[in-house]
């Protein structure tokens, strides 16, 4: 009986966070659309409100198309494992003052595990496909990942060292008083820009570049299969902006707002986490993408060592 | 009592995980009822710009990919073993930083080793 009241829960949370994936797009199109002086959608419903269930609704009704040259056990569960991997994640995210799915110590590594996995759905559904540009778009999608992994586990080192814990909810009470950005600088940055990286965002969309590897991993996927590959992918981007709000900007912590009352904590963390997806739209709509070598050349050569000396600085400021 | 422990903090992450898994699944069979199949051997075969086919697709790619990939495994290592010394670092004041600079000198020697034999460009 607790069980299935515990299931209920969850099934709540999960469905409140799919509806979000849905229309963080709509989100999308409309801040892409004015920063380009359109209007973005509008002709489904009020301000095309409705656009978002219009293109789920046509997803279903699409023709699945197999290649025939595909691994067809692989093909199937490529996308599978990218939801599985995206939508996992909210689990460990305390969305509010001592309310997550799940408290765990290790909030941060399971968090980072995750998204390790998350990469596998691109690796094997490039291979998977047989195709020429799936498998490129593959190949480079998971050197780029790996090579991010770790800036973006390092930049995370100083978090832990100044909060002296893994749990996301520690973290977040360890900045009642003053968040961790400031003399997290360098971290911040390094993480995000790594995290625009991991989750193949532009400027760092290499492994889909339109315009030299037609959709790069996700060619030969079509309907329902491809809107799980999409669905992972705008995952990747809450989870990331969660993190970034929970270990840089105080997660919930903010002064109480009238009319909501003790729901300010919970009111304040979905913004900043909007904030932050506003910060991704809007370097989508900035910046070109980068050359595949410079993009390497900088994960490597440049935030490695800055995360690392993120990590000595801190040590040593602490020791004294 | 020792053997019978049950992580009951990760039931709800096991539920979560399922709930994700018959998200995936679900959608896949809803559409199963109502999506068309109409298939033909043109359809069916590798998108390449509407050309048929030429070659296979996995054939031998830049070595680059395997040195990235090795290179990850140390470094990556290297992140976790950071992990658990980050969280007790209050803990172990000055002894921990000493020896982790050590740790990090004994890493940065190898790092200037693989950038100076040019394992970082991509030419």
């Amino acid at each position: 009986m607790e069980l299935l009241l515990m299931f209920v829960k969850i099934l709540v949370v999960v469905t409140i966070f799919m509806i979000h994936l849905l229309y963080v797009q709509y989100f999308e199109r409309k801040v892409i659309g004015h920063m380009q002086a359109r209007m973005g959608p509008m002709r489904v419903g009020w301000h095309g409100i409705l656009q978002p269930v219009a293109d789920a609704l046509k997803l279903f009704f699409k023709e699945d198309i197999i290649p025939s040259q595909s691994d067809r056990p692989i093909f199937f569960v490529a996308p599978i494992i990218g939801v599985i991997a995206g939508v996992s994640t909210i689990a460990v995210i305390p969305l509010w003052k001592s309310f997550s799915i799940a408290n765990l110590n290790i909030g941060i590594l399971y968090i980072l595990a995750l998204s390790s996995i998350g990469s596998f759905s691109i690796i094997l559904g490039g291979w998977a496909s047989n195709s020429k540009y799936s498998f490129l778009g593959g190949l480079r999608s998971s050197a780029q990942v790996i090579s991010y992994e770790i800036s973006l586990g390092l930049s995370l080192v100083g978090v832990m060292m100044m909060a002296g814990s893994a749990n996301l909810s520690d973290i977040v009470n360890a900045q009642a008083n003053s968040w961790f950005l400031f003399p997290q600088l360098i971290a911040f940055f390094v993480f995000l820009v790594s995290a625009i990286a991991e989750t193949n965002r532009v400027p760092f969309d290499l492994p889909e570049a339109e315009t030299e590897l037609v959709a790069g991993f996700a060619t030969e996927y079509s309907g329902m299969r491809w809107a799980l590959f999409f669905m992972a992918e705008y995952a990747g981007m809450f989870i990331m902006s969660s993190l970034a709000v929970v270990c840089f900007m105080g997660g919930w912590n903010g002064p109480e707002l009238p009319l909501v009352g003790e729901y300010s904590g919970l009111l304040w963390f979905v913004l900043k986490v909007y904030g932050f997806i506003f910060f991704y739209f809007w370097i989508r709509a900035t910046l070109p993408r980068y050359r595949y070598d410079q993009l390497m050349s900088l994960g490597w050569k440049i935030f490695i060592p800055l995360a690392l000396l993120n990590v000595i600085v801190t040590g040593f400021l602490r020791v004294l | 009592m020792p053997g019978s422990y049950i992580p009951t903090d990760y039931f709800p992450v096991a539920i979560v995980i399922l709930i994700a898994t018959l998200i995936g699944l679900g959608t896949l069979l809803l559409g199963l009822v109502v999506r068309p199949r109409r298939p033909y051997t043109q359809k069916l075969s590798p998108y390449e710009s509407g050309n048929p086919p030429v070659g296979e697709p996995r054939t031998e790619f830049s070595v680059k990919f395997y040195i990235i990939a090795m290179l990850f495994v140390v470094f990556d290592v290297e992140a976790v073993f950071l992990y658990p010394w980050a969280v007790a670092y209050d803990k172990l004041g000055m002894f921990g930083f000493v020896e982790m600079m050590l740790f990090i000198f004994i890493l940065l020697v190898g790092y200037v080793y693989v950038w100076k034999k040019g394992a970082f460009n991509w030419e």
